[in-house]
């Protein structure tokens, strides 16, 4: 395992509700990618799913029928090894992300939100929801606040606004009482996952205006 | 478990020591030594040679609390009934991939369990980490799962010695009876402390283990 630059990690809270298993598809995703890329927070996740384990040990037992055992015998003779593992290519993204996009960054299916700036819906259940943002080197995505969680997840180049700088792997948290102004680097275009369980609120007038069709 | 099971790994008797501090004979309380736990060498049983009587006796050991925990996340008899018998089917199946640097057996079908409850109970979808690829040798696997285990059961240890309303949390997080922001408002429970706990020590043990990917 190579030592990670990351610098902006995921929270406690959000890694026991994904080790819990109740976190929005959208958020899980987020949490997938960055805990394929961070060595630290995957033991933290191992930590809690160790946890979780003693909770299952600790749990009483409830009498299974009669032909419960011979039922799931007979499901494994049926299929003794279950389905295959995927295979991926090597890419910036996770293979959890090349899950959703069907490969690597060439695979996106790009759509224009003005400015240079791109994205992609991603196809989640309706709990949150999740985009691909592609931001050009340099580039300001417009002011906004948040009306609930927004979680993103920088995969190539990086970007800068009020509180840091954050770069692949690094996560950066939004709600309610952030506003900022994010800016690609320049040198490299800005390649981020975001998932949000609210739609963005842009300050400006003309995102506004856009809002609704780009339905983010 | 009260009886000897084929996979209970031949526990060394910690011999209670005595000693004396001035007059008075003190007799220390009988501390067990660590061991693997018979699960997880259970599991490398079913991993290893597919031995049917340790996945039995994870069957019989596991089933019954996986039907339990799918019925507290909303299952009914029927369905968390069906769903555990897939998640006992899925142990097997994917047994190959258990790695015990990564888990203990109560850990890893913890994590199916969940999964099953997700997609089989709640139809949802909860994309996964990569894998990572554990080069390990399997020569490696019962001394490393003794390492695991032991790190596992002074997680446990730890969790035990909590004040009940905050071991009420974490079981009912993992009940899925909170949702992130209530979990995120909850300031008992004490998560800093048992993340750091194993967090450190699974570090260590794969640091000796993995090699540069
Ligand atoms: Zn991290």
């Amino acid at each position: 395992m190579t030592p990670s630059n990351i610098n902006h990690h995921l929270t406690d809270a959000v890694l026991l509700a994904y080790s819990a298993g109740t976190l929005p598809e959208a958020f899980s995703l987020v949490v997938a990618c960055h805990v394929s890329l961070c060595p630290q927070c995957r033991s933290a996740l191992d930590g809690l799913e160790a946890m979780g384990g003693a909770v299952l040990e600790q749990t009483e037992t409830t009498a299974l029928s009669g032909g419960a055992l011979a039922a799931t015998l007979a499901k494994i003779a049926k299929d003794p090894t279950g389905s295959p593992a995927k295979s991926y290519r090597k890419s910036s993204f996770p293979s959890p992300l090349q899950d959703y996009v069907g490969g690597g960054p060439q695979s996106v299916k790009w759509r224009k939100v003005g400015g240079g700036v791109k994205q992609a819906i991603l196809a989640t259940d309706k709990t949150a929801s999740a985009r691909l943002l592609f931001i050009p080197a340099g580039t300001a995505v417009p002011d906004h606040s948040h009306n609930g969680m927004e979680m993103t997840l920088v995969l190539e180049g990086a970007f800068s606004d009020e509180v840091d700088r954050f770069a692949r792997g690094d996560v950066e948290f939004g709600d309610e009482d952030l506003t900022h102004t994010p800016i690609a680097e320049v040198g490299t275009d800005c390649i981020c996952l975001a998932a949000t369980d609210a739609p963005l609120k842009f300050k400006g007038i003309i995102p506004r205006l856009l809002q609704p069709i780009i339905g983010i | 478990m009260t009886q000897p099971s084929a996979c209970a790994f031949v526990p060394e008797r910690a011999e209670s020591s005595v000693y004396t501090r001035g007059e008075a004979i003190v007799k220390r309380p009988e501390e067990p030594k660590p061991r693997s736990d018979e699960w997880t060498l259970c599991l490398l049983r079913v991993r290893d040679t597919q031995d049917q009587a340790a996945f039995v006796q994870l069957f019989n050991h596991f089933a019954p609390r996986i039907k339990s925990y799918l019925m507290k996340g909303g299952g009914s008899d029927t369905l968390a009934e069906e769903a555990t018998q897939e998640a006992l089917a899925t142990v097997w199946q994917k047994a190959s991939l258990f790695s015990p640097v990564q888990a203990s057996a109560s850990t890893w079908i913890f994590t199916i369990a969940r999964n099953k409850n997700i997609d089989a109970i709640r139809k949802q979808k909860r994309p996964e980490p990569e894998e990572l690829d554990w080069i390990g040798d399997k020569e490696d696997d019962a001394s490393v799962a003794l390492e695991t285990s032991q790190e596992e059961s002074g997680l446990r240890l730890a969790v035990s010695k909590l004040p009940q309303a905050q071991r009420t949390l974490i079981e009912r997080a993992f009940y899925g009876e909170m949702s992130h922001s209530e979990i995120a408002a909850e300031t008992q429970i004490p998560l800093g402390t048992i993340k750091s706990r194993i967090r450190l020590a699974l570090e260590r043990i794969r640091h000796d283990l993995a090699r540069e990917k």
